[in-house]
């Protein structure tokens, strides 16, 4: 999880004459170079870069699981039908709903939490150990804590409704109107760590003196933070919601747990639908090119935050 | 002076209402896990089991073959982990001390593969390993989960030897060492702290990671405790909560614990990226 830019190499003094080696071209890489980058090398080539463009390429043809004829390239038929598809369009709906409704409150959330923790109070450092627990859980388990959390009979958000005289609360995860809202706020509590620790990481960047200078004159502390916590913290902002919107989109697991999509398809995900595709009915051709849809999707969300970095960049020039 | 006071005690009260948000789902899980079925199945649970029990676990060991999963998941992690950091950290290495292309492809490639839908990569994936024979073992799922580990380990280790002066690199080849020996003898111990915190992190990934186990290991005695886990729940939805609940305690301990190790390294590796952005 890359989190910024490409970090910038410290300069150091050009190497002396003497030192072997160490002090060659660096632009180039010579034969001792190449034995240490080919072990990693390989792997990345054979078992990610390889299988990702055989996966584009499986999208134009009509691979199915078990199937002893040949498979056959059937150009962009897989997406006419996914172009007709209404199934697969609501579950883009609902994945585009899923993650703009995780990724927004998560930062939000993140961003407060963070400000807290940038402070001075006390139990500081217990709160910012505690506060990344949900950071270490298995997603799986994430999910079956909350299933225990919104249990109609034996959760505990039914007993506090009860207790409160709220109701007799419901049965949120199969209720039609209810499952992804709760599925939603689980997903804002499994990401809130990472995003909380990144904007932390951030703002404790801002230069401690301007901000004491601001409140010297009055500022505010909205004010303070517009004028001297956000400029600087916004590039970590920006890199940290990107990547929150691209796990979120292609989150599985989590909803998997919860409601295995369900009920009647409202919470059935786009990563849920292509996976039912692809190994419910073994349609690989077509779950293929549901990925290179969603590939689609987020390519225009990486070249957005691509395009409000070359922004920022400019303005610091 | 009086506004001020208030403002800490809002603070203060704003950080107890994030802990209790973060907190009580696992304080509610842990509950559960030490109930007897009386009390779950009462429709007033209180937060503090009246009658604390450890037959959840004893029943969640008879349902499924938790034993064998708890093996399989840390074959698969320990082998993630070290493989990863084997193989990454020459890499690393390369990327953080040469400007070639290829070491600016390698650092695309970590930023991209953070957008792959997986399904576009597990079906070729599927189909690969059925070809090698390696699916439903667990040595085949060690190789996707190193290469699925690489992107973060890379990018740690990066940052890890980028601290490292290169100044005493080359004073160790002017004293003419090697460049092997150079690497092994004065970088590697620099490194170590560094590389130990990226092998308990692909640890924690690889014992986490649900989907591909999912689809790679189909045999019950093969599985890795999350995908075990999702059997407790039957078809319906319908589970028997304590021993799920006794079960998914269990298999998030050995991650809290990893992780409050090295909670500080993860943290400072956060920041030492986004000092450089």
């Amino acid at each position: 999880m890359p989190l910024a830019t490409e970090p910038r190499r410290p300069p150091r003094p050009r190497p002396t004459k003497g030192a072997p080696r160490a002090g060659r071209d660096r632009r180039v890489l010579d034969r001792g170079a190449w034995f240490l980058v080919l072990p990693a090398l390989l792997p990345i080539l054979v078992l990610s870069v390889g299988p990702l463009l055989y996966g584009i390429a499986l999208a134009f043809t009509d691979a199915q699981s078990g199937r002893t004829e040949p498979t056959q390239w059937i150009g962009t038929l897989n997406f006419q039908d996914l172009a007709k598809d209404t199934l697969f369009w609501e579950s883009f709906r609902i994945g585009l709903l899923w993650a703009v409704g995780v990724t927004v409150p998560q930062f939000l959330l993140a961003l407060g939490l963070a400000l807290l923790l940038d402070q001075d109070l006390r139990l500081r450092r217990l709160a910012r150990a505690l506060a990344i627990i949900p950071w270490a859980m298995p997603e799986v388990v994430v999910g079956v804590m909350w299933r225990l959390v919104y249990n109609p009979d034996a959760g505990i958000l039914n007993e506090t409704l009860r207790d409160l005289g709220l109701g007799d609360g419901r049965d949120w995860l199969s209720g039609l109107a209810t499952a992804l809202p709760a599925v939603i706020v689980v997903g804002v509590w499994a990401g809130m760590p990472q995003t909380t620790v990144a904007l932390l990481a951030g703002l404790q960047n801002t230069p401690r003196e301007l901000h004491e200078a601001a409140a010297m004159d009055g500022a505010g502390a909205w004010r303070r933070f517009r004028t001297v916590t956000w400029p600087t913290l916004r590039p970590v902002a920006f890199a940290i919601t990107a990547l929150n919107f691209i796990w979120n989109f292609n989150s599985f697991a989590l909803v998997y747990v919860l409601t295995n999509g369900g009920p009647g398809g409202r919470t059935r995900l786009p990563m849920l639908f292509a996976y039912e595709e692809a190994f419910g009915y073994g349609q690989f051709g077509y779950a293929a090119a549901m990925g290179c849809v969603m590939v689609a999707v987020i390519s225009v969300v990486l070249a957005f935050r691509l395009a409000g970095r070359l922004r920022a960049g400019g303005e610091e020039a | 002076m009086r506004t001020r006071r208030t403002a800490r005690a809002g603070q203060y009260l704003a950080l107890l209402a994030y802990l209790v948000f973060l907190a009580f789902p696992f304080l509610w899980l842990v509950s559960t896990a030490f109930k007897p079925p009386r009390e779950l199945g009462s429709l007033h649970p209180t937060w503090i089991p009246k009658d604390p029990t450890l037959a959840n676990f004893r029943q969640a060991f008879g349902e499924q073959p938790l034993l064998d999963a708890l093996f399989n998941s840390l074959v698969a992690a320990l082998g993630a982990a070290v493989v990863a950091v084997l193989i990454a950290t020459p890499m690393a290495y390369v990327m953080a001390r040469h400007r070639t292309p290829l070491a600016r492809a390698a650092t695309g490639w970590v930023v991209v593969s953070q957008a792959f839908p997986f399904v576009l990569v597990i079906i070729p994936l599927f189909l690969v390993l059925k070809n090698l024979r390696l699916i439903n073992s667990v040595p085949g799922l060690v190789m996707v989960y190193v290469v699925w580990a690489l992107p973060f380990a890379l990018w740690m280790l990066v940052g890890y030897v980028r601290a490292v002066p290169p100044e005493l690199e080359e004073a160790a080849a002017v004293d003419g060492a090697g460049r092997l020996r150079t690497l092994v003898s004065v970088t590697a111990p620099l490194l170590a702290p560094g590389i130990v915190a990226t092998a308990l992190f692909a640890f924690i990934t690889a014992w986490n990671e649900f989907f591909f186990a999912l689809v790679l290991l189909k045999s019950p005695q093969k599985q890795t405790l999350p995908v075990v886990l999702t059997h407790f729940i039957g078809a319906e939805g319908v589970a028997d909560l304590g021993p799920l609940a006794a079960a998914a305690f269990l298999a998030t301990l050995p991650s809290l614990v990893i992780f409050a190790l090295i909670q500080k390294r993860i943290t400072g590796g956060m920041l030492a990226g986004a000092v450089k952005s």
